[in-house]
């Protein structure tokens, strides 16, 4: 619970590699989130609107990038965190979480984060600023 | 014709922070913590309940915006931000409204895209803002002449 104080610019969060994606975590997340967009779990649909096969829910990878911060909820929160969808998330695809942080100003602290996949191309990055009580 | 949008708001409704929709999400991202899931660990937490995940107002209904018809394929989800004064608490009740802020065109590789901003806000029980949420869609050329040609 101590790491986020003890951590310096530059420093990352213990970055997580998620298991290869397959088509039950995208049914699971559609069914959790109420986003039925067939795309995500239809191939023929997902075909229909022109891409190779089904692609991840860019919320779902949001939604897993965000547990790299779950063990400090007893020490602060996430204040802020913003994503930009960059590249697409396919079935078998390695995706890496990661958290660099970037600078503290008091009670804040300003990580970069970023989803990569297993060639290293960003499908998800943006900012967390984390507060501390 | 989605500038005319800009500035409506949806009427609120009022949401509950389910404990099992919250396990079930909590499940779907792979981050089953106890802080979101074990009551025992949500009752001796600073919170003195369990929380939910940032992104889990994904699950939140925010109500329709009158006029605006967006169809429900064809979409690509741009950017989000989640802005939160405090997380989430597990069975406390939400209410949720969203708001066109902007909407511009650009013109790229695949033609004019539209890009449609939306504002989301979640008020607690006392009426204070729990979490704002920006959302960018854009929207491609052929969604937006089957949008107009209705």
């Amino acid at each position: 619970m101590t790491t986020l104080t003890e951590l310096h610019i530059g420093d990352s969060l213990h970055s997580i590699e998620l298991a290869p994606v397959t088509r039950l975590d995208l049914i699971k997340y559609a069914g959790a989130s109420g986003d039925f967009n067939p795309i995500h779990t239809i191939d023929e649909e997902a075909k229909n609107a022109g891409l190779p096969g089904i692609i991840a829910h860019g919320m779902w990878t949001m939604g897993n990038l965000a547990k790299l911060f779950s063990n400090l909820y007893e020490i602060g929160f996430i204040e802020e965190y913003k994503i930009r969808f960059k590249g697409m998330v396919f079935l078998n695809d390695v995706i890496t979480l990661q958290a660099d942080l970037n600078e503290k100003n008091g009670n804040r602290y300003f990580f970069n984060v970023a989803a990569t996949n297993q060639s290293g191309k960003e499908a998800i990055s943006g900012e967390v600023i984390f507060k501390t009580y | 014709m989605f500038n005319e949008s800009i500035g409506k708001r949806s009427n609120p409704v009022k949401n509950i922070v389910e404990r099992g929709a919250v396990k079930k999400f909590a499940l779907s991202i792979g981050d089953p913590h106890p802080i979101f899931i074990d009551e025992e660990t949500g009752r001796q937490s600073r919170y003195g309940t369990n929380i939910a995940p940032p992104t889990f107002p994904r699950v939140f209904d925010f109500g329709t915006i009158e006029s605006l018809n967006l169809p429900n394929k064809g979409l690509i989800h741009g950017e989000q931000v989640y802005r939160y004064n405090r997380p989430l608490k597990v069975g406390e009740e939400i209410t949720c409204y969203t708001e066109v802020k902007d909407y511009y065109e650009k013109k790229g590789k695949q033609g004019e895209m539209g890009f449609l901003a939306f504002e989301n806000y979640g008020t607690d029980a006392n009426g204070e803002i729990v979490f704002t949420a920006e959302q960018l869609v854009i929207i491609n050329e052929t969604i937006r002449r089957m949008v107009m040609s209705k």
